[in-house]
């Protein structure tokens, strides 16, 4: 159906002129799914766009050999793409929100679709064949009405209105909550079954190993590997794609390093000032195939930085089991350490080692309840994630252990003495030991402040920032830049050091690594984990992502209409869940069915 | 809806009631002006202070003011001897003619002219165009007009309210510069729209350049553009002063200026009760049209 090679497609960045795609070749036949992963900025979504010509009038585009249905479409003008636009293939983007124009109507939207290619049809069938009930009345209203799983399949109707048989769904569940993203899944698998050609484009491994018969797996670029799926996700064979695999979190990764490249292991007595043992880049690591191998080995070394959390680690392959042995005798001494770190910081407080206490926690908006009798307790050292879908309540909860919101009823007790209503100048004093880390840490900063005050404002006086910049895996020439010049996982790790500045027992992260690519991703869980082990810092983590949450914390809280529906030691709600909801959220990961090696 | 009634009302209360303090504020006396040129002697000044009804505390006056004002009666005035309403009356209709035409003239110019030259070379010379229109004063502008296409052209008269042909130069030069305005606006609000991702999603389904730019990206370009429609008033209003010199049409302008110079303040009070309706007004309509451009606004 499809077939290009060697495709090259760059972009002018002021006078350069910089490479988005560098040599790829693409064949999709007729009923398979073909799936494009990769992280940002790896040229797979430039490379769909290819497929209907909407790269922009600014791209350079060549390939020495394009072909669509047979037809060569090397110096297609605008005119000839226009008519395959939407004929022959439809394109979905992420979030319907803002895929769809906002001002008009579903139906209206779709319509469009088939007045431009003169197709009969009517909009009402088409929601009605995408499984939205009640489609009459959901065509005459906007895009904001809808539910955002309604919002996609809307988005959906209007790609395959014209009957195109190729359909290309960029990121299509990206910004879904997972039970809804479950449903759309099921819905592009219906539409595979039905004999549509389906292109996916997807950061997400486990989304794609439920769709695509095949998988190109994409690096700045280029094609780094490709094959059948089962077969890929299986037995990667390039460095690259074991780092992806490896990089998932989820279950089986406890107590395992995700990231190959991190920063190396601090001792567990090196606390807080301790100059760290290597100040190793991150993010580039010219050699990563030997330390992936390394780590997919059960590298004792990696094993043990982080095993505090390994407590609970039950059900591992037998190969790791030793690891997870040494890693119980290291939570000891790391446990210890705590202790020790404990007494220093606040001596008083060494018998009871609860940091937050929340009880009852209500909070509503007039007659809207969007917490509803909260318990939480999170004592030092722990990760306790907070799991729940968009509108459960778990944001709100956060903002009422912050602070930030007075709950209606309930009370919050932190490192012992009340926290809830008090006045926030009585609070102050108290508030360094309570950090925040948001999900997006560019609008959490002043854009014209560089690093080193952003960071320097959170420090006690007479410390300066580098320090703690080496500890978060930064090298101090980030120090003056500002945080728009900084990737998006140095601004993470940016927003911990500041977060760990004025040495805080609780950490609140609020979707700390959803805006990040997984490989990023996982070294920012590799740095949380080595805080907590080091520092004793108590984490309340919340996320959407269940895997995140079970590779992380020690106990879980999950949440669904403003209450607590399930709670306990994460191993148990998760392996053997007692409520129908926990039941339903787990069902609905999709999970990346790979042997771990 | 009624609570947008209630603020208009108090708007219109407090620009009468700013415009009376500002006018009680500057020198002169009320008698002078009431007599103006005429004869000065005591006799007559008494006659005035009583008929007028000057000797009453100021308070008194303000309030008796706000009292006829609330019953439509705006008062005589000094100068004319008239009703204010019917002098003002008189010369409504040229006025509005001018403003209404060319705000029109000038809203049609600017979509125009966004829509049209999205090309690179047509953008940056489009956008020369509106910079100069917008930093010359509008006198000027009409000056220029008026010297080609009357003086040496003889295309329209030179002054004067003599039906359509009058009318084209004063409205072309108010409305240039409101076309530079709203042109740029439209066309920042047009290139926002175009980043988005539902014009990607547009253009996937075959859509031509032209339709998604009006059928897509126009309608949120206009968003912003409807904000500016209270400051297209002040424009209008506060420019026709000007043209309607320039082009020596008669108008609310004559009107006001001549009013302000002579201190007649029953006139100029109510010249600044009718601008605050119309603005008053005109910001209704325009939170009606924000209502109607953005469902998202919409309260379900």
């Amino acid at each position: 159906m499809i077939s290009v090679r060697d495709l090259r497609v760059s972009f002018p960045v002021g006078r350069t002129v910089v490479p988005a795609v560098r040599g790829v070749d693409l064949d999709i036949a007729a009923g398979e799914c073909v799936a494009l992963v990769g992280e940002s900025g790896s040229g797979k979504s430039v490379t769909a766009r290819t497929l209907v010509g909407l790269t922009g009038p600014q791209a350079t585009v060549a390939t020495s050999h394009f072909e669509i249905n047979g037809q060569d479409v090397r110096g297609y003008a605008e005119r000839d793409w226009k008519r395959l636009r939407g004929s022959f293939a439809g394109l979905v983007l992420q979030d319907a929100l803002v895929s769809l124009d906002p001002l008009r109507t579903v139906g209206a939207e779709i319509t469009e679709v088939l007045r431009t290619h003169k197709v009969k049809g009517d909009p009402v069938s088409l929601l009605a064949a995408v499984h939205v009930p009640e489609p009459a009345r959901r065509a005459r209203q906007y895009p904001h009405q809808l539910s955002g799983g309604l919002r996609q399949r809307a988005l959906i109707a209007s790609a395959i209105a014209a009957g195109p048989p190729l359909l290309i769904a960029d990121e299509p569940t990206t910004a879904l909550d997972v039970t809804v993203q479950a449903q759309i899944l099921d819905l592009l698998a219906e539409r595979k079954a039905t004999g549509e050609t389906l292109l996916l484009i997807s950061h997400d491994l486990a989304v794609v190993s439920r769709l695509a018969d095949r998988v190109l797996v994409m690096k700045d670029g280029r094609v780094v590997e490709s094959g059948p799926t089962s077969s890929l996700l299986a037995a990667p064979s390039h460095p690259y794609t074991q780092e992806l695999v490896q990089a998932v979190p989820s279950a089986a990764s406890r107590g395992r390093r995700l990231s190959s490249a991190g920063p190396a292991l601090r001792e567990p007595a090196a606390l807080y000032s301790a100059p760290p043992a290597s100040s190793a880049a991150p993010s580039a690591a010219p050699s990563a195939a030997p330390s992936v191998a390394a780590a997919a080995g059960g590298g004792e070394g990696f094993t043990s930085s982080v095993s505090a959390a390994a407590r609970g680690g039950e059900g591992y392959a037998s190969s790791v089991s030793a690891a997870a042995r040494g890693g119980e005798g290291f939570a000891l001494s790391a446990s210890a350490a705590e202790r020790e770190e404990g007494e220093r910081a606040t001596p008083s407080s060494s018998a009871d080692s609860v940091v937050v206490r929340a009880e009852g926690l209500t909070k509503a908006y007039g007659r809207h309840t969007v917490v509803d009798g909260v318990d939480l307790t999170v004592r030092r050292g722990e990760i306790v994630g907070l799991v729940g879908e968009s509108g459960s309540g778990k944001t709100t909860v956060a903002q009422l252990v912050f602070g930030l919101v007075a709950p209606t009823s309930g009370a919050v007790a932190f490192e012992g003495a009340p926290w809830t209503g008090l006045k926030e100048r009585r609070r102050r004093s108290r508030r360094r030991r309570l950090q925040f880390i948001a999900q997006d840490p560019l609008s959490a900063f002043d854009p014209r402040w560089t690093v080193r005050r952003i960071v320097g404002e959170a420090l006690p006086d007479g410390e300066t920032a580098a320090p703690l910049l080496e500890r978060v895996g930064l090298s101090a020439d980030v120090l003056d830049r500002y945080p728009r010049q900084l990737s998006g996982g140095q601004r993470q790790r940016v927003a911990i050091a500041r977060a760990l500045a004025p040495r805080p027992s609780l950490i609140i992260c609020d979707e700390p690594v959803s805006a990040l690519d997984v490989s990023v991703q996982a070294q920012v869980l590799d740095l949380l984990a080595d805080i907590r082990a080091t520092d004793g810092t108590a984490l309340l983590f919340i996320s959407h992502d269940l895997g995140v949450v079970h590779h992380l914390a020690d106990r879980v809280l999950v949440m669904r209409d403003g209450a607590v529906v399930e709670s306990g030691p994460i191993d148990d709600v998760f392996h053997h869940p007692q409520h129908e909801y926990t039941r339903a959220l787990l069902d609905a990961v999709p999970n990346l069915e790979v042997s771990q090696a | 809806m009624l609570r947008r009634i209630g603020t208009g009302l108090v708007v219109l209360w407090a620009a009468a009631t700013a415009a009376y303090l500002a006018l009680l504020a500057a020198p002169g006396d009320t008698v002078d002006a009431i007599i103006g040129d005429g004869a000065d002697t005591p006799l007559i000044r008494s006659q005035i202070i009583q008929e007028w009804h000057l000797d009453r505390p100021a308070v008194v006056q303000y309030l008796d003011f706000l009292w006829r004002a609330l019953h439509g009666d705006l008062g005589r005035s000094y100068l004319l001897q008239r009703p204010v309403s019917e002098v003002i009356g008189g010369q409504l209709a040229p006025t509005l003619t001018l403003a209404f035409s060319a705000g029109v003239l000038g809203i049609v110019l600017a979509l125009v002219l966004a829509v049209t030259t999205r090309r690179p070379w047509a953008r940056r010379a489009s956008s020369t165009l509106e910079l100069v229109l917008v930093s010359t004063p509008p006198f000027l502008i009409g000056i220029i007009l008026l010297s080609v296409f009357s003086f040496r052209l003889g295309l329209f008269p030179v002054s004067g309210d003599q039906g359509v042909a009058a009318l084209v130069l004063p409205a072309v030069t108010l409305a240039l510069p409101v076309a530079g305005v709203l042109t740029q606006v439209l066309r920042d609000g047009i290139d926002r729209a175009l980043d988005e991702p539902f014009v990607v999603t547009a253009r996937a389904r075959g859509l031509g350049e032209r339709a998604v730019l009006v059928r897509h990206a126009l309608r949120h370009a206009l968003l912003p553009t409807v904000t500016l429609i209270g400051w297209l008033f002040g424009i209008l209003l506060g420019g026709a002063v000007i043209i309607e010199t320039v082009f020596g049409r008669p108008g609310l302008g004559q009107v006001t200026l001549q009013a302000v110079t002579s201190e007649d303040m029953p006139v100029v009070l109510a010249v600044v009760v009718f601008s605050a309706f119309v603005y008053v007004l005109l910001n209704t309509l325009a939170d009606l049209a924000y209502l109607i451009i953005d469902p998202r606004l919409r309260r379900s």
